[in-house]
């Protein structure tokens, strides 16, 4: 045997196991709420709306986060890269509801360094299931109102006019930003990077 | 340990536009994916291991006061990454249709009984050998509304975790020489005949428990190679 095992959808009946939110007779190992007590930096809420290639919500959609604290430190650092001294643990999982709604309330991260040593600008990154995907996709969510996103290594390798589908819109609400996903779409289709 | 993570590694995973598998036709990206370095973001992951777990979560016969009707089984096996070397304390999530085919979520609501001591929900963790083990029945097929007369082979659906964000993955486990194989766009999906049969269990006599329960093997094999490969 060799090769890896290869990815199958989530399908449409995953939410009992992976997101059961109390819904079904089912333990939660995971939440949309990443805020611990002792948590440090500004706190935010990650929220929008995903649609399909028609614009029809997406109920079965599950998307998963994984960011660095509020001091740019992730719970597993690579080598050589500090511990954070918090609880905060900088992974949420959220399933969309019937009007392809999600959000997740959270920390901003603090900016990590990039492969080169350069810093990159705030950002999550992002898993994304859903029935109808035969294998996940990544994506990231960066800050609209963070001028280094003009110096991240990442984005600068996104065409620009796809850029802005990288970018969470702050809204008038303090701490909310907008980030929908379209995994199929014109102008509008979300980047996902093949990584 | 430096995990590097190839990525012709992926070359086995099935294409987004599948188009038999219906509704893979609205829903995946029309855009190329953009290619991009891998990152500190990337190459650390959430891990989580024994405390996501509670004692009991892989017995799927007991969560409830009587047992489930079907055939029990055992599905056990390792978490390997591509070197074939253990992936320890990594939680892996499981969730199933009952022996009927009838999974709980309130959108399943094709003609067939619930049972009312069947969850159809586990977690476990992998030891230190990257040893995981499910006690659980065997799951019926189902029909879905892909195409006429469509039904999926019975299979576990299987959440992993692994070394970093990259070695996610999120699978079905099928059973040796279903008839239904052949028909079910999911499944042939995935192009490589090979890599077709790393998604299907085997027998496993050894581990049957007599009097009790048949036994099932199934290795995951998940991204992640050594950056410094041993010489042999
Ligand atoms: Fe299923």
């Amino acid at each position: 045997m060799s090769g890896i095992t290869p990815s199958q959808t989530v399908g449409p009946y995953f939410a009992y196991g992976l997101t059961p939110t109390k819904r079904y007779d089912w333990s939660d190992a995971f939440s949309n709420n990443l805020i611990t007590p002792d948590a440090v930096g500004e706190k935010i809420r990650v929220e929008g709306i995903v649609r399909d290639g028609d614009g029809a919500v997406i109920p079965d959609a599950m998307i998963e986060i994984w960011q660095a604290d509020g001091q740019g430190r992730y719970i597993t650092p690579v080598a050589g890269e500090a511990k954070p001294n918090t609880a905060f643990r900088g992974f949420g999982r959220c399933g969309t509801d019937q009007d392809g709604y999600y959000s997740f309330d959270t920390v901003k991260p603090g900016a990590v360094a990039g492969p080169d040593g350069k810093m990159q600008a705030p950002h999550i990154v992002v898993c994304y299931f859903s029935r109808g995907l035969l294998t996940h996709l990544f994506t990231r969510i960066y800050f609209s109102d963070e001028a280094s996103n003009a110096t991240d290594p990442t984005l600068a390798q996104v065409p620009e006019e796809r850029r802005f589908t990288l970018i969470a819109k702050k809204d008038n609400r303090p701490g909310v930003y907008t980030f929908n996903i379209r995994p199929q779409g014109d102008d509008d289709e979300t980047v996902f990077f093949d990584i | 340990m430096t995990l590097v993570y190839p990525k012709e590694s992926m070359i086995v995973h099935p294409a987004h536009l599948s188009p038999e598998y219906r509704s893979t036709v609205k829903r995946s990206p029309k855009k190329p994916l953009i290619i991009v370095k891998h990152t500190m973001s990337e190459l650390t992951g959430p891990v989580y291991g024994n405390e996501a777990v509670n004692a009991g979560d892989e017995d799927l016969t007991k969560q409830h006061k009587g047992e489930p009707i079907g055939e029990r089984i055992i599905v056990h096996g390792r978490v390997l990454d591509e070197d074939m070397r253990p992936v320890p304390n990594t939680l892996v999530e499981l969730w199933q249709a009952n022996a009927c085919g009838r999974y709980i979520h309130v959108v399943d609501q094709h003609p067939a009984p619930l049972d009312p001591n069947f969850t159809g929900a586990g977690r476990a963790t992998t030891d230190k050998d990257g040893y995981y083990r499910f006690v659980t029945i065997k799951p019926g097929a189902y029909p879905w509304g892909n195409h006429p007369n469509a039904w999926r082979p019975a299979h576990i659906h299987f959440s992993l975790f692994g070394h970093s964000f990259l070695s996610r993955l999120v699978t079905q486990m099928y059973f040796p020489g279903d008839p239904l194989f052949p028909y079910d766009p999911i499944f042939n999906a995935v192009k490589d005949a090979n890599a077709r049969a790393r998604m299907i269990c085997s027998f496993d006599l050894e581990h049957t428990i007599p009097d009790w329960a048949l036994c099932y093997k199934f290795d995951f094999v998940l991204r992640g190679r050594n950056a410094t490969p041993m010489e042999h």
